[in-house]
This record gives structure tokens, C-alpha cells and sequence, in this order.
């Protein structure tokens, strides 16, 4: 039997090296973990049948005592927006059913270099569009830890696969909290990386100013592993940059850390703000030094949010048009097969966006929506920039409160919206947050844990994986 | 308001068929999402610039050049095609009634 639940990928590795267990035996023992979870949870959509395949190459190496990297073997789920060649990739939507990747997304690509174990394409929010997993074409994932309850999304399936020990990590993409959000509500680790730091190559796009690739895992340690390996330039992505050029790398053990006091209290569970200040009595405890900061516009982030991001979707999806992939209507001319095909393909949610999106950027309305929360972004991210230079990163929880019970929100996509609240400046200013547990709270008696979002600044993932390896009691 | 004419118009931008239904939940949804975000035409702001500021990283060039083989995709993209006819897709003409 092997201790799924104790694994890291750094003991993973020592125990393929030591020959403790085959990475044929790995991915058997997650697949039995599979077997009996995986369909009521629904967290992965498929489950690869060559993944064996990969893993059987490992073993091929580790026999002939060839040199292995440290993710050779290890097994990683991916979110069904982001493309591997020859698999299946659909972002959990109709329009894309049986859309096969015909190329490696850059992040796959040089996981794959590194021998690692793609398990299966997980389930998600349609176009990685919610905040519940509830959006998905092919139902909703439930939450491990109680399967009343949503793992939270978009990356609801990554989340859920990591926390029910049916892969060791996985990969996610954050555009407003889609990574951290699921980590809070699943106990787990998520990182939103800094804008330009991974490529999107081969990602299903969303909003294209605030799309990520995010690592989830059980440590940060592991989440820090799986950064560093997709991280860096692509000629792929223009957005990308040189990262040992642009790092912020201060080596600093003790940190001044910043609190928007005024903008935490509000519409916040009293338990979890209970936890937050619990938080902050750990983060002294451990020598730092806690500030009350004011970010003014902060409050308007959510707002600039949905008005950018509806126009970036609206103008991503104008691509699916239902001729050169996934699913086709047939009609009496071709603005009939566009007209239906995009009717009967995209979701509930996905239409609504568009719709919005549309509203946002047609003529007489883009002056009031799209210029000006294009401008309130820009001062945002200057508020980012004058805060980082009194503090190392600032605090907030990652939710407003634990996991919601599934339908929750059903009849009120506003209300889901707000869920984000803490989430979605990281992107607005294209900075770089984690969401690590910081506690649990008693809903209904069940334990449920909840976040805490720790931001830094552009490219100084360094100082969260610091202060997240301390709060955590890692290594 | 969003009236339903409105909601026939942004969706033929959209090109979205929608059924009578969904109008009338989407004129609900959208005029409540729409009075959310609608905060930030109060946002007072000074010298507004819908400039980046770091522009630094902007207009990345490469050379307009093929860096593929010809036909080395051609079969795997045409397989994800709902209708081809020989290496071309198969589609209708726009407005033609045929």
C-alpha cells in the first residue's frame, strides 16, 4: 500500500529512486483511487489509457539506472482547457465535443520533457467561465470533503482530484480566482502566477489580459516544483517573459506584510474572518511584521473585472463557429449555422457572458463600460505598485466563506460573481497570489477549510512560497 | 432597461439563436450584473489612460515566415472538422439561401 495521502513530489521521487514502488505502481494505486471516487465526484471527464504508457517508460529508465528529472513518474491531472496532442480537449463545453488536440500546449510540452504522468483531463466550469464547477457541459463536480458541497471552479476537477488523492497535483488556470478559489474550498494549495510569467500556448482562451496556468497540489512545496517547471519565455506567447530576468528574488526570511483592513471585513463570514485573524497572529508569531495598507480602488477591482473580462470573452468565443470543430447545426445559410450551432453549444453561462460582453463593447456603451474600467485598471495596478514598495505581499482570506452547497447560486449569477470579491485584483493587476489553508469552520457539522490568499508582487512568487512553506510548517 | 428588442440585437451581434425563455431570464440576469459593474462610471479618476504604463513589453515582433511543413497538421485539423470536402472545410455560403 502506498501513503497517497503523506506524498509529496520530492518523496516521490526518493521512493522511484530507492525502487520503494514502480511509477507503474503509483499511478495504479491513484487509479484505484479513481475507480471508487471518481464517479460520483466527477472530477476527471476522462482518464487517459496511455498514461501507463508514460509511466512504463519511467520504469524503463529508473531499470536501467538512466538519470530521471524529479517530476519523472509523477502523476498530473490537467483541465480540460488545456491542450494535449492527440487527446481530447473541450473546456467542458458542447461546442467542443470531440475536439482532439492536434498540438502540445506549451506547459504540457515541457512537462512532457520531464517525463511526467499526464492521469486524465479534469472537469471545470464551461470555458472555465463560474466559480462552482456547477457550469460544466457534463455536470458538476462535487467536493471531496463533502459531496453536498462544490469544490469550487472553475478548476473544480483539479481541485477535486488533488484533494481525493486521485492525482498528486494538477494543473488549473486562474483569469480571476479559478485556481485559488477551488484550493480554499478543497483544503489545498493554489497558485495564480504573475501575469507573463506562463505561457497560455495551447489554453482555450479566456480573458487573455488575465489568463494563468496554476499548479495545485497537497504542498507548496510541490506547487513551487510544478511553477518553476512551466514557467518562463515562449515564442508561443508574446505575454511571456525571460523569468531570471524579471524575478524578484529578496531572500528575506522575515517580511513586512500588509493588511486592506477596511476592505476584508465586508460581506465576510464571522468564522472566517475569526480564522483570518488567526492567521495574522501566526504570521507574527513566526517575526513578521504586520501593517494595515489602503488600496482604494480595490473595491472596484470585481467590477473592472466583469466588464474587461465579459468583452475578452465575448471576443475569445467569436471563434467557435461550428465549421472547423466540435459540434454543428446544420441551417439554411451560413449566418443560420452560426446563429444555431453557437445556440445549441454553448452553455447557459457561456451565452450569458457573451450576451454581456457584447452589451459592454457595442456602440453608445464603450466609452462608459470598457474605457473606463480599462482606466480604473490601470490605477489599480499603480495602487499594486505604491503599496509593494512599504510591503512584501498583503493578506486577505481567498473566499468569503467555506464551500457553497451545490445550486447555491442557481438563480443568481450576480451572487456567484461576488464570490471572487478577494480574487480577482491578483489579475486585474496582474500580480502573482497563493491560496494556502489557514483553518477550518463547522457548517452543518462538517469541518470545512477555508483560504488564506497571500499576494506579492509581479514575478516574486519567491516571497509566497516563502511565507507559504512558514505559515505551513513545510520542510 | 434592456428590452427585449435590445436582447434580439446583442444576440444577432452575437450570432446566438436564443429561445423566448432565455430572453427574459437574460433581460433579468444582465440588468442585475449590469447595475453591479455600472459602480464604475462613478469612479472619479484623473488623467485617465487606457495606456498600460509599463508599455515596455508591447508589439513583439517575429518573421511572417511558415515554420511548419507544408500538410504536417492538414489531416489532424481537417479530422476535428464536422464537414470536409478533400483538404478544404465544407461550409455554406453566408447569406445565399441554398
Amino acid at each position: 500500500m502506498i501513503d497517497l495521502k503523506n506524498l509529496s513530489i520530492k518523496k516521490t521521487h526518493e521512493h522511484l529512486l530507492n525502487k520503494d514502488f514502480s511509477a507503474v505502481e503509483l499511478l495504479s494505486a491513484y487509479r484505484e483511487n479513481i475507480d471508487e471516487r471518481n464517479a460520483k465526484l466527477n472530477a476527471y471527464l476522462e482518464v487517459f489509457d496511455d498514461a501507463i504508457e508514460s509511466a512504463k517508460a519511467v520504469d524503463e529508465k529508473i531499470a536501467k539506472e538512466e538519470k530521471i528529472s524529479e517530476l519523472a513518474g509523477i502523476p498530473i491531472a490537467i483541465k480540460d482547457i488545456i491542450l494535449y496532442k492527440g487527446h481530447l480537449a473541450t473546456a467542458a463545453s458542447k461546442i467542443l465535443a470531440g475536439h482532439r488536440a492536434v498540438y502540445d500546449s506549451t506547459v504540457v510540452k515541457k512537462l512532457k520533457l520531464q517525463d511526467i504522468v499526464i492521469t486524465g483531463r479534469t472537469n471545470q466550469d464551461e470555458f472555465a467561465h463560474g466559480s462552482s464547477g456547477e457550469h460544466s457541459a457534463y455536470g458538476p463536480t462535487l467536493n471531496p470533503l463533502d459531496e453536498t458541497r462544490t469544490p469550487g471552479g472553475s478548476s473544480s476537477g483539479s481541485a477535486a482530484t488533488v484533494a481525493a488523492h486521485m492525482s498528486l497535483v494538477a494543473l488549473g488556470t486562474d483569469t480571476g480566482g479559478s485556481v485559488r478559489l477551488p484550493a480554499s474550498y478543497c483544503g489545498i494549495i493554489g497558485l495564480k502566477p504573475s501575469y507573463g510569467a506562463v505561457s497560455r500556448y495551447g489554453i482555450v482562451a479566456m480573458g487573455s489580459s488575465f489568463d494563468q496556468v496554476g499548479p495545485i497540489g497537497k504542498t507548496v512545496g510541490d506547487v513551487e516544483i510544478i511553477f518553476n517547471a512551466i514557467k518562463g519565455l515562449d515564442a508561443h506567447d508574446s505575454t511571456t517573459r525571460d523569468y531570471e530576468k524579471v524575478v524578484i528574488r529578496h531572500g528575506k526570511k522575515k517580511m513586512k506584510i500588509g493588511i486592506p483592513r477596511s476592505f476584508v471585513g465586508k460581506g465576510v463570514n464571522a468564522d472566517v474572518i475569526d480564522r483570518f485573524a488567526d492567521a495574522e497572529q501566526k504570521l507574527k508569531a513566526l517575526g513578521h511584521e504586520i501593517v494595515d495598507i489602503d488600496l482604494p480602488n480595490i473595491s472596484n477591482a470585481l467590477a473592472v473585472y466583469y466588464i474587461l473580462i465579459l468583452a475578452e470573452i465575448s471576443t475569445n468565443l467569436a471563434r467557435f463557429d461550428g465549421m472547423r470543430f466540435g459540434l454543428h447545426k446544420d441551417g439554411v445559410n451560413g449566418v443560420d449555422e452560426y446563429l444555431k450551432s453557437r445556440g445549441a453549444g454553448f452553455g447557459p453561462e457561456a451565452r450569458r457572458r457573451i450576451m454581456l460582453g457584447t452589451y459592454v463593447l457595442s456602440h453608445g456603451y464603450y466609452d462608459a463600460y470598457y474605457n473606463k474600467a480599462t482606466a480604473v485598471r490601470e490605477i489599480i495596478k499603480q495602487e499594486f505598485k505604491n503599496v509593494f514598495k512599504d510591503v512584501d505581499a498583503f493578506i486577505t482570506p481567498t473566499g468569503t466563506s467555506p464551500a457553497p452547497k451545490l445550486g447555491a447560486h442557481s438563480d443568481d449569477p450576480l451572487a456567484e460573481y461576488l464570490l471572487d470579491i478577494f480574487t480577482v485584483s491578483a489579475n486585474v493587476a496582474q500580480v502573482c497570489a497563493i491560496s494556502i489553508p489557514m483553518g477550518k469552520v463547522n457548517r452543518e457539522d462538517t469541518d470545512l477549510p477555508v483560504g488564506l490568499q497571500i499576494t506579492a508582487p509581479q514575478f516574486a512568487e519567491d516571497t509566497l512560497f516563502t511565507l507559504g512553506k512558514q505559515f505551513l510548517g513545510e520542510e | 432597461m434592456l428590452t427585449i428588442d435590445d436582447i434580439n440585437n446583442l444576440a444577432r451581434l452575437a450570432r446566438i439563436e436564443l429561445s423566448e425563455e432565455e430572453k427574459v431570464r437574460l433581460q433579468k440576469d444582465m440588468e442585475s450584473i449590469l447595475g453591479y459593474v455600472g459602480q464604475i462610471t462613478s469612479v472619479k479618476i484623473e488623467n485617465a489612460s487606457t495606456v498600460p504604463a509599463d508599455s515596455a513589453h508591447i508589439n513583439i515582433m517575429r518573421e511572417d515566415t511558415v515554420t511548419t511543413e507544408t500538410g504536417e497538421y492538414t489531416e489532424a485539423v481537417l479530422a476535428n472538422a464536422p464537414k470536409r470536402e478533400g483538404d478544404y472545410f465544407s461550409v455554406k455560403a453566408i447569406f445565399e439561401d441554398r
